[in-house]
């Protein structure tokens, strides 16, 4: 599904991924852990096409097409998704307007009718009790005086309503007491199926215990440095990530 | 609008093909401007002869004036000896029927001028050029006692009312424009609202521009009697030329004893090219009086057109009690000016006033808010909320905030709100990971923005404002 070769990319001029070499097929969840300034947001941002980033070499093959040759409300409607570490709020512009517009877009793309606003109601019902989101929140605009949890659970509502080929979620645990959590990770468990991916970017194993990814891999300085089974996530809990470090300096 | 402006262009066309052109160069006269014309436009309204003397007062008053420099506008030279001051397209037919071309054109701008066809619940008067083409449901409102006509009409149906009421708000010394306006104005809307009547239909006027090389010069009158109650809408286009077309507009309301009057505009008329050719050069003077006891009066505004605009709806709160608002949506794109905002005069005890204004700038355009707060020493406990807020799209526009506050009387609350803002790239890349293009997602942004405002129109013209929003910020972003 997803094939990442030698992939670098700028923030600012300064160079922030180095080299990542990654390959994503059919059904897999990949949990990409490191320390703070790794390049885990980045590598994120770069996949749905954030203006802020810049590729300076490699290539990304997503679905047998270019990825990078794609704008990035393309890339959405190709089923990329990003689960964002910092939601935008957007004043003045209603939870269900908005998604109500991102949806019908998605079906354009695909050659389907926009669905009616009945539809739509029922659809935005069934998928909001999935993360227990409040309905009052979807009355109001984007984001807009959402707490923490709240603005993560708002993300996987809206993951659950576009049914992402690949979803991406960067940091989703971040902020999240306990309950939530769970909430959150029911949420993608229940969507996840064998003709879908997902990309977890996580400091932490907590949210590991909850959905349970195929593959770890540890990116450090830009690179990964170290792919492993689940096991490996629970290593790194248990002895941090100097012991990677070290071994990388080898 | 485009697919309007193709067909005002066909069917121009269309009236050379049937050689109308004659019809057409009868019916407007002579460009330029002195005694002789305002003569004229008063003989061909038939006018009483005290209207005439208004007229002349008004008229030799402008001489005496300049064009007003202090708005943040670059005007270039007008010559208003080069303009036309009156084009009547209905003249031809004498019988009082209506050119059928004419009832396409406001068709195709969706203002079905048959009673059939009509939106549900308004009655329209239609202005084209310098002439009412037709007023649409005056029989059934007449039978409440509303009257609702040209201001041609009114002239000679309703002579007393006219000369009550017309230049009590806006008297012809005002200005520069309610000067000409009063020299030369053509036609415009008449409104009365009689004791303790709740008008039952929105009534609306329609303004359009089509001869080429004329200006516009209309007026609006509307006078609500006690206990009574009013909406208002005006909207406007013109097509597109690649010169400047002058509209000066003067619009006066009168609101007595607890009677509500709510005027609601959107104003599009055509904007220029990308390039800044052409385009409407709009100033127009909107002023009411809250002259009774407990009257309101709300002013809501979707500015999207014109290539200068200088417009302040103003409300003079005369009567204790009384209340007034101001809502307003300014978008600006490529090299569109507006200086515009409001004036809250508190006369009156216990007056409350709300000003609440959107400036949307995008392009080269440049956009100023100019408002005058003036609580006088009589009015005690007066209040005044205003809010500014400016959101800029690009860095080569211009956003700017000129409120002006003179209280004379320390039991006055006034608080006033003002930010600037660009709109932010993140909450763009948003939409577009979730599917939206960029302009799709300005679009969204913007309308969430001017939200508050947009609420306050009627549910059709809301539907409307937006799609000009979308439509006027097209191209804003590369």
């Amino acid at each position: 599904m997803l094939k990442i070769k030698d992939l670098h990319a700028n923030v600012d001029g300064h160079e922030i991924l180095k080299g990542i070499n990654l390959e994503i097929k059919k059904g897999e969840t990949h949990a990409i852990m490191g320390p703070n300034g790794s390049g885990k947001s980045t590598l994120g941002n770069v996949l749905v096409g954030n203006p802020n980033y810049e590729v300076t070499q490699g290539s990304v093959e997503y679905l047998g097409k270019n990825l990078l040759e794609l704008d990035p409300e393309a890339r959405s409607c190709e089923g990329l998704f990003l689960s964002f570490q910092y939601p935008v709020e957007i004043p003045g512009v209603s939870m269900t307007k908005f998604m109500r517009a991102a949806l019908n877009q998605h079906r354009t793309y695909k050659g389907l009718e926009p669905l009616s606003a009945s539809d739509f109601l029922k659809l935005v019902k069934e998928k909001r009790e999935m993360v227990k989101l409040d309905s009052k929140l979807l009355s109001r605009s984007v984001n807009e005086g959402f707490s923490g949890g709240e603005k993560k659970r708002n993300e996987i509502f809206q993951m659950a309503v576009l049914e992402p080929t690949l979803a991406i979620m960067d940091e989703t645990d971040s902020g999240l007491d306990i309950d939530a959590l769970r909430i959150v990770a029911d949420g993608v468990n229940q969507l996840s199926s064998p003709e879908r991916s997902q990309i977890i970017i996580t400091h932490y194993q907590r949210l590991l215990d909850y959905i349970k990814p195929d593959f770890v891999h540890v990116l450090l300085g830009g690179r990964i440095v170290k792919s492993g089974g689940p096991e490996l996530a629970l290593e790194l809990e248990s002895r941090g990530y100097d012991w990677i470090k070290q071994e990388g300096g080898k | 609008m485009e697919e309007a402006n193709k067909y005002v262009k066909e069917f121009t066309q269309e009236k050379y093909k049937f050689g109308f052109t004659t019809d057409v160069h009868t019916e407007v006269i002579e460009k330029g401007l002195n005694e002789d014309v305002v003569r004229l436009i008063s003989a061909k309204k038939n006018e009483p002869e005290w209207l005439l003397e208004y007229r002349l007062g008004a008229f030799r008053h402008w001489l005496t004036l300049s064009i007003p420099t202090w708005a943040h506008l670059r005007i270039p030279e007008i010559d208003f000896q080069g303009i036309s001051y009156y084009a009547d397209p209905t003249a031809k037919k004498k019988d009082g029927e209506i050119d059928p071309e004419l009832l396409k054109t406001f068709e195709r701008l969706g203002i079905p001028l048959n009673e059939h066809n009509a939106l549900a619940g308004f009655a329209v008067d239609a202005v084209m050029d310098s002439v009412s083409v037709k007023t649409t449901f005056k029989e059934t409102l007449r039978e409440k006692g509303i009257i609702f006509c040209s201001f041609s009409e009114a002239v000679q149906e309703h002579p007393e009312l006219i000369k009550k009421y017309m230049g009590s708000v806006v008297g012809y010394k005002d200005n520069f424009f309610a000067a000409l306006n009063s020299a030369v104005f053509s036609d415009g809307s008449f409104v009365y609202i009689p004791k303790g009547v709740r008008c039952p239909m929105e009534l609306s006027t329609y303004f359009r521009i089509n001869a080429i090389n004329t200006g516009q010069f209309e007026r609006t009158l509307i006078v609500a009697e006690d206990d009574s109650y009013v909406s208002y809408l005006e909207g406007c286009t013109a097509p597109m030329r690649d010169e400047n077309q002058l509209h000066a507009a003067i619009v006066e309301i009168i609101v007595k004893n607890r009677a509500e009057v709510k005027y609601s505009t959107v104003q599009n008329w055509f904007p220029g090219d990308s390039e800044g050719k052409g385009g409407v050069f709009n100033f127009v003077t909107k002023r009411g009086i809250c002259e009774g006891e407990g009257s309101k009066l709300s002013w809501t505004q979707v500015e999207t057109g014109s290539a200068i605009t200088w417009k302040y709806p103003s409300c003079i709160l005369k009567g204790d009690n009384s209340t007034a608002e101001f809502y307003s949506v300014a978008v600006t794109n490529h090299h569109q000016q507006a200086d515009t905002g409001t004036k809250m005069i508190h006369l009156g005890k216990n007056t409350s006033s709300t000003i609440i204004s959107k400036g949307i700038s995008a392009g080269k355009s440049e956009n100023s808010y100019r408002g005058l707060v003036r609580i006088t020493p009589n009015a005690d406990n007066a209040r005044n909320f205003s809010e500014c807020d400016s959101l800029l799209i690009g860095d080569k526009c211009g956003a700017h905030t000129f409120p002006y506050m003179d209280v004379h009387n320390n039991t006055a609350v006034i608080e006033h709100e003002a930010t600037t803002s660009k709109i932010n790239e993140d909450q763009i890349f948003y939409c577009n990971q979730r599917g939206l293009d960029t302009e799709e997602a300005i679009s969204l942004i913007v309308n969430g923005y001017a939200k508050e405002v947009l609420n306050k129109l009627p549910m059709e013209f809301a539907v409307e404002a937006q799609k000009l929003l979308a439509i006027t910020l097209e191209g804003s972003v590369g």
